[in-house]
């Protein structure tokens, strides 16, 4: 364990958008299959610290590890931007995301989707790339689908198909912001089932979510976050089993 | 039937439809498609490069490609043409220049002028079309380590060429019937044929009919092409079938 790296380990991310300070020094490591899930409140910082893990945003402050590998960056008059853009684009690819909106590209089919990253990112072999993408689809339970459009799925479809896309880069670490967000009731089950059998294969996941559930029995970990501060963490069954602090009793407790 | 026998009578005038006549509206035809292509293909070139630095952040590259639509699309092309024509040959730098005999001809000088107009219109469609890219779509080529040539290339401006296509189906025609006033410096495009006809038979009405089907004809085959194009291309916003 102590030769291969961590796969990702954030310290002290800070962030502000304006005058408004949405991450105050957060910090997390994700081991190899983990499961990390962070929940909070809408606006407690939760999506935007997953989105500065992958450089989506420029966190202000704070260190980031990819596998070992610490992002530089450098201050411009716009404020810290990463100073080595071909580091970005070799460090992303190592962290693959699923989105709250699927965002697959619409004008390609589902396996052209699947396929899109490794041929052009990795640089696999077109025919090895197109023969995983279908195991992959088959999966998720889309191999019927894989020459469809992005319009002609389903929300659920779409967002295993997303998933698939993710799986195909072979990542270090996954990231889902809140993948079942925009779904139908009757189609979350499905996505989840895809993500509960990818945890237990031992991927390494950090998963923003309101399905406590999936928290509750998936997860390795479970981060509550409260106004861009961790206000506990710890294994699901303590932190959302037996929750200390008033906020957190206040946010677990059954809506009406 | 009365319209038949019209259109027969129109036919057999032997005063307009002589073979040197139709020899004249066949090359005419040949210069208003080898003009309007070629202007059409150089002005595409163009377009794609200027569309992408009108949507860059940068001021100093993004002002003066909108100065050149702006003023492109807000002049007349008849305009243009004349201050092309009449006004660079007037520039003695340019007269000087070793190459100048070869380009005197009134065709290099409309083809610029078209392809200047073109790539303006074109430029504001491709660019219209590339900042409406779902910005999700975007995010995920970003977060799959795609750099920003990569993404253009795969992501952005093939979905924008898609989103263009109708528009742009438009532009082609009106490049064709825009492309009428190369008659006016001299050329001997379909309209210009058309005119000469006119001044030599005295007959007002049919060499012009004649060259408004050929238009329609050409028109209706620039539709068809881009109609075959959206089907082939627009599949992904179309519902599946069955």
């Amino acid at each position: 364990m102590a030769d291969t790296p961590i796969p990702l380990e954030v310290r002290n991310i800070r962030k502000r958008f304006g005058n408004n300070e949405v991450l105050k020094g957060l910090s997390l490591q994700a081991h190899k299959g983990d499961v990390i899930t962070l929940i909070g409140a809408s606006g407690s910082g939760k999506s935007t610290f997953l989105r500065c893990m992958n450089l989506l945003e420029q966190p202000d402050d704070g260190e980031l590890i990819v596998h070992g590998e610490s992002v530089l960056f450098k201050d411009t008059k716009h404020g810290r931007e990463p100073a080595n853009q071909k580091q970005v684009v070799r460090m992303r690819a190592k962290l693959s995301m699923v989105f709250q909106s699927f965002n697959l590209w619409s004008h390609m089919t589902l396996l052209e989707n699947v396929i899109e990253a490794p041929v052009h990112v990795l640089k696999q072999p077109r025919h090895e790339a197109i023969e995983y993408a279908r195991q992959l689809l088959e999966r998720v339970g889309l191999a019927e689908r894989a020459d469809y459009y992005p319009s002609q799925l389903s929300g659920g479809q779409q967002q295993r198909g997303a998933i698939a896309r993710a799986l195909a880069m072979d990542p270090e670490v996954m990231l889902f912001d809140e993948p079942t967000s925009a779904l139908d009731p009757e189609l979350v089950g499905d996505v989840l089932k895809v993500m509960r059998d990818l945890a237990e294969e031992g991927r390494t996941m950090i998963v923003v979510t309101h399905e406590m559930a999936f928290a509750r029995d998936v997860s390795s970990q479970v981060i509550y976050l409260h106004q861009g501060l961790v206000e506990e963490a710890g294994a699901p069954q303590d932190v959302l089993g037996n929750p200390k602090s008033d906020r957190l009793k206040q946010f677990l407790a059954p809506k009406h | 039937m009365e319209w038949l026998t019209s259109l027969q009578t129109l036919l057999s005038d032997h005063t307009v439809l002589t073979p040197a006549n139709l020899a004249r509206y066949g090359e005419g035809l040949t210069t208003t498609v080898q003009l309007v292509f070629l202007s059409l293909i150089a002005g595409l070139i163009l377009a794609v490069p200027l569309a992408i630095g009108r949507g860059s952040k940068r001021r100093w590259i993004k002002l003066p490609i909108y100065a050149y639509t702006y003023v492109f699309r807000g002049t007349p092309l008849l305009v243009q043409l004349y201050m092309i024509y009449y006004g660079l040959p007037s520039i003695d730098a340019l007269r000087d220049w070793k190459y100048w005999d070869y380009v005197d001809q009134a065709h290099i000088w409309a083809l610029i002028a078209f392809t200047l107009n073109t790539a303006a219109y074109t430029t504001e469609i491709f660019h219209g079309a590339i900042k409406t890219t779902p910005r999700g779509e975007i995010e995920a080529a970003k977060a799959y380590g795609m750099s920003w040539g990569l993404r253009m290339r795969r992501i952005i401006l093939p979905s924008a060429f898609r989103r263009a296509l109708p528009a742009y189906g438009n532009e082609v025609i009106f490049m064709l019937h825009a492309s009428a006033v190369a008659s006016v410096v001299t050329i001997m495009d379909l309209t210009g044929a058309a005119r000469f006809i006119v001044t030599r038979t005295y007959a007002a009405f049919q060499p012009y009919l004649f060259v408004a089907v050929i238009y329609l004809c050409l028109t209706f085959a620039i539709l068809y092409l881009f109609r075959y194009l959206e089907k082939r291309l627009l599949a992904h916003l179309r519902p599946v079938e069955g």
